[in-house]
């Protein structure tokens, strides 16, 4: 857990004093991520180089894990925090092995633990042990110095780890996967993060809760999706940007909205009863035919079940669009979009059709949230930013 | 290939001008005139070597700690002004700072050591400054942020990385430092100088350039032996002869 207390930094520049940083409170709980986020000069840089001292605050507190780190040695509190920088700041006089082991060694670890441990922080990155210890940073493209980046931040297993825009120098398609990876390494390993970025669309992937800056202040702190839902100022919300409903669409999975009615047919059923059941579940032009394990074989086209007799089994067409339960509702939407559909059957990990996704149950989830928060604007509008995630609760 | 044969060709080219520039100097005899002055040339060289091993290490011994204190951060003020304190150093010549030394140390070593020294001192403290100032501010933010130490971040960061600035300064400071040897015969050092300048004085030119040829000889061998000792001691990562 890192709790920031009024925490405060004033720079004294030529033109007068400058307030970097005003009176920051906010709480990241054990084992989230919080993005700080904001344009350029927000303050969300230096609250987060406050964290471990890099930035010496002019005023209050941090706490980690309950401890006020103040009494702390500066070298002692950092090398308990992980620190991942965007210029990455590998040393490149060092093999990646020492690199990775800096931490380690700087704590006393004996050289065997330390040893095994760059092999297993190389495991865990994806990258091959034997091929990469004994060489140097600058034989390693981008994406790998970031994966090593992390790696060292990770190596002595510190429970809190801030971030610096880490993924910002690396090239789009490399980001994306580096992200899916780090999220995945997230699941298991549950450190407390601080990360700073000013890109929305990483904030909501990566992020449990979501800092925004402006001017010095902490302005909204909030989870991704209430953010979203109910920006708190005019700011906020043109920050986000016009399409938020739509990014909304990232954070919701197809297993929430599914509902399990679905009209299907099975191969010995008639034509007629496959009409009967488009027109009796609001299908515009088809329905799902499954075999006996519930596994969709095709379709049945409305425009053929008016006009011919006979069986499913012998009138059907190509295997359906399907999506799986853990998808969220971009690809859904997605493939309505691509597909000119109003509707998508969902399958489970077998392959079984288990409900069925609708456009209008999309539209209602993220239309609802908007309307219940637009009832209370005024009130929502009026209220300060909240110090911590506690109050909200 | 034609250009396989050019080489080849420039190569024979080289070798008939070395063979004819050997048999024009075997029979005006000035091959026998050099070997005349071997001896003096083999105890004035290990001299010269001296007077360099000793002012090169002392400006050394001093040139890089004055560099690492100028560059630290607490420094920052001061430093640009040391710098030109030292500058002036070098733009005396050096044979002004000779006899200065000689006017206050006497005739001899000493004041030899000191003069080359005091002329020495800058091109190693400045890129000793210069590489550590250079040294990539993320690095040293990365550093700082994973809790060195100020002197752990210089051991283990600042000083590997700059290293190969520093030896490049090292290289200038000793070539200039050989150079200027010969003028410590003036003061009465002794040095390849000796010939350099009676060769001068009698009108010899055999006696002068077997004082001039090994002196450069020797500038070429140094500057190779600090080259070998750099490439083995600047950590590979960062060593540009070994990329």
């Amino acid at each position: 857990m890192i709790r920031l207390d009024n925490l405060t930094k004033v720079f004294d520049t030529p033109k007068g004093a400058v307030t970097a940083a005003d009176h920051i409170s906010m709480e990241v709980p054990s084992g989230e991520i919080c993005i700080l986020l904001g344009p350029s000069g927000c303050g969300k840089t230096t609250t987060l180089k406050m964290t471990n001292r890099i930035v010496r605050p002019t005023s209050g507190k941090v706490f980690i894990n309950g401890e006020d780190t103040s009494s702390l040695d500066t070298q002692d509190l950092r090398r308990n925090i992980g620190y991942v920088i965007q210029q990455i700041g590998l040393f490149p006089n060092m093999t990646i092995e020492e690199n990775i082991t800096v931490v380690p060694k700087l704590l006393g670890w004996d050289k065997a633990k330390y040893r095994e441990r760059a092999r297993e922080m190389l495991d865990m990155i994806a990258l091959e042990p034997d091929a990469f210890l004994k060489r140097y940073p600058s034989e390693l493209s981008g994406g790998q110095q970031q994966r090593i980046g992390v790696a060292r931040a990770l190596a002595a297993d510190p429970p809190v780890m801030l971030m610096d825009e880490p993924f910002g120098a690396i090239d789009p398609i490399n980001r994306a996967v580096i992200q899916d990876e780090f999220l995945k390494m997230q699941q298991e390993l549950n450190k407390t993060i601080m990360f700073v970025s000013h890109d929305i669309d990483e904030a909501i992937k990566m992020g449990d809760r979501i800092a925004i800056f402006r001017d010095g202040k902490l302005v909204q702190y909030s989870e991704p999706d209430e953010l979203l839902a109910a920006p708190k100022n005019d700011f906020i919300e043109s920050f986000l940007g016009e399409d938020r409903a739509l990014k909304r669409l990232n954070l919701v999975k197809v297993r929430d909205l599914a509902s399990e009615e679905i009209g299907l047919v099975r191969p010995d059923d008639t034509l007629a009863t496959a009409l009967q059941r488009i027109e009796s579940y609001g299908y515009l032009n088809s329905i799902v035919m499954v075999n006996d394990k519930r596994q969709p074989v095709g379709i049945i086209n409305a425009s053929v079940a008016r006009t011919t007799q006979g069986h499913c089994r012998d009138h059907y067409q190509s295997v359906p669009v399907v999506i799986s339960l853990d998808d969220d509702l971009r690809k859904v939407a997605s493939l309505m979009f691509a597909n000119d559909m109003t509707w998508v059957p969902c399958v489970d990990d077998d392959g079984r059709i288990v409900g069925q996704i609708t456009q209008r149950a999309i539209t209602h989830h993220l239309g609802s949230r908007y309307r219940a928060h637009s009832k209370g604007d005024s009130s929502a509008k009026a209220a300060e930013a909240s110090p911590s995630p506690a109050s909200k609760e | 290939m034609p250009t396989l044969n050019l080489a080849g060709a420039g190569r024979f080219l080289v070798l008939v001008v070395v063979f004819l520039a050997g048999i024009w100097s075997q029979s005006s005899g000035l091959i026998d005139d050099f070997i005349f002055y071997l001896p003096d040339i083999q105890f004035l060289a290990v001299q010269h070597l001296w007077l360099t091993a000793m002012s090169g290490g002392l400006a050394i011994l001093v040139a890089i700690p004055l560099g690492i204190l100028l560059s630290r951060p607490s420094m920052a003020r001061v430093a640009e002004s040391m710098m030109q304190v030292l500058n002036v150093g070098t733009t005396i010549p050096t044979l002004a700072v000779l006899a200065l030394s000689m006017s206050f140390l006497g005739i001899g070593t000493v004041p030899a050591v000191f003069g080359l020294f005091v002329a020495t001192l800058l091109p190693i403290a400045r890129n000793t400054y210069t590489g550590l100032k250079g040294v990539d501010p993320a690095l040293m933010e990365a550093a700082a942020g994973i809790g060195m130490s100020p002197t752990q971040r210089l051991l283990r960061v600042e000083l590997p990385n700059a290293l190969y600035v520093i030896f490049a300064g090292i290289r200038t400071a000793l070539a200039i430092n050989i150079g200027t040897v010969p003028l410590a015969f003036l003061i009465g050092a002794g040095g390849l100088g000796e010939l350099i300048f009676t060769g001068i004085d009698l009108y010899e030119p055999v006696m002068m350039l077997s004082g001039a040829i090994p002196t450069a000889l020797l500038a070429v061998a140094v500057d190779i032996l600090i080259a070998i000792i750099a490439f083995l001691l600047v950590p590979r990562g960062v060593n540009p002869s070994r990329a």
